[in-house]
């Protein structure tokens, strides 16, 4: 790194590897809570559970 | 706004928006990364290290304004009765938090080698400090409540009283003596930072607000979904009370 970046190149692919794995991970968090979220709630409606708004209906 | 309040009409909003806000997202990004590792020179002062603001300023930005969002979704919970409101409120805090914690970690990461230490107790570095555990309690009391109703209003009023911390983080290098620089983007008399730094810096800001905008809209969204799943569930377990 030091090649590209100077003698302080750690810190900087350090800072930039941090903001990659924050990023990823409120992103990978989101979409996996979504697939599980969606899952769950196929399985209560194929239960034939409904909200009373749609019962009523 | 109103159309809006309805969570399936914003569920029908987010299915356009989340993918239009998440490719802008990534566009810029694109974009912005080559400005500032190809087009962008070294600072005259701090060399290559420079290269760090491009993530530490917009992050602690975004830390802020992510707040300041859920401070304005506090009285949509509290003032205005808004039936999205919390849900919004409850999908910015871990996304707060996390870019408040990459603000705290670039930022050390700077100043080690700019100002020989990770870390000074100086009133810019503490009051993020202060903003990133306000965070993590806010998101301490969502998951204290069953109720997401009760809880919304509780993390409402707290939501409201650490805002004051955010005009403090934003003023504090101009009220107190301290070892981080005053501002030189957001100034009365105009940034004091030359366009070849300037451009690159605005650039992966949008880019970071367009991923504050997607990552909002999927929180958002998830909410929504287990707001669901918690009434069906509730549904099912009196149908079955009702059967015995």
């Amino acid at each position: 790194m030091s090649a590209f970046f100077g003698e302080h190149g750690g810190f900087i692919l350090a800072s930039y590897a941090a903001a990659l794995v924050v990023i990823s991970g409120l992103v990978a968090r989101a979409v996996v809570e979504h697939r599980l979220r969606r899952r769950e709630l196929e399985r209560l409606e194929a239960k034939g559970v409904r909200r009373r708004s749609e019962t009523a209906a | 706004m109103l159309r809006y309040a309805n969570p399936a009409n914003f569920l029908r909003l987010a299915r356009v928006g989340i993918p239009l806000a998440g490719g802008l997202s990534a566009l810029l990004f694109a974009v912005g990364l080559w400005l500032v590792f190809a087009r962008s020179p070294a600072d005259y002062q701090q060399g290559e290290t420079v290269r760090i603001m491009y993530i530490h300023v917009p992050a602690a930005w975004l830390g802020m304004a992510s707040y300041s969002l859920m401070a304005l979704s506090a009285l949509g919970t509290l003032v205005w009765r808004h039936p999205l409101a919390d849900v919004s409120a409850k999908a910015l805090a871990p996304i707060g938090a996390a870019f408040t914690l990459l603000c705290l970690v670039t930022g050390s990461l700077w100043g080690k080698p700019m100002w020989g230490t990770w870390w000074v107790w100086d009133a810019r570095l503490t009051s993020v400090l202060v903003l990133f555990l306000m965070y993590a309690g806010i998101m301490a009391l969502w998951n204290a409540f069953e109720d997401p109703a009760r809880a919304g209003r509780a993390v409402a009023v707290l939501t409201l009283v650490g805002f004051v911390n955010i005009p403090i983080v934003k003023f504090s290098v101009d009220w107190w003596n301290t070892l981080h620089q005053p501002a030189s983007v957001i100034r009365l008399d105009g940034p004091t930072i030359h366009p070849s730094m300037l451009t690159p810096l605005l650039v992966m800001a949008f880019a970071f607000t367009a991923l504050l905008l997607a990552l909002h809209m999927m929180g958002m969204r998830n909410e929504i979904l287990a707001r669901r799943i918690r009434a069906l569930g509730l549904t099912a377990a009196r149908g079955e009370e009702a059967a015995e």
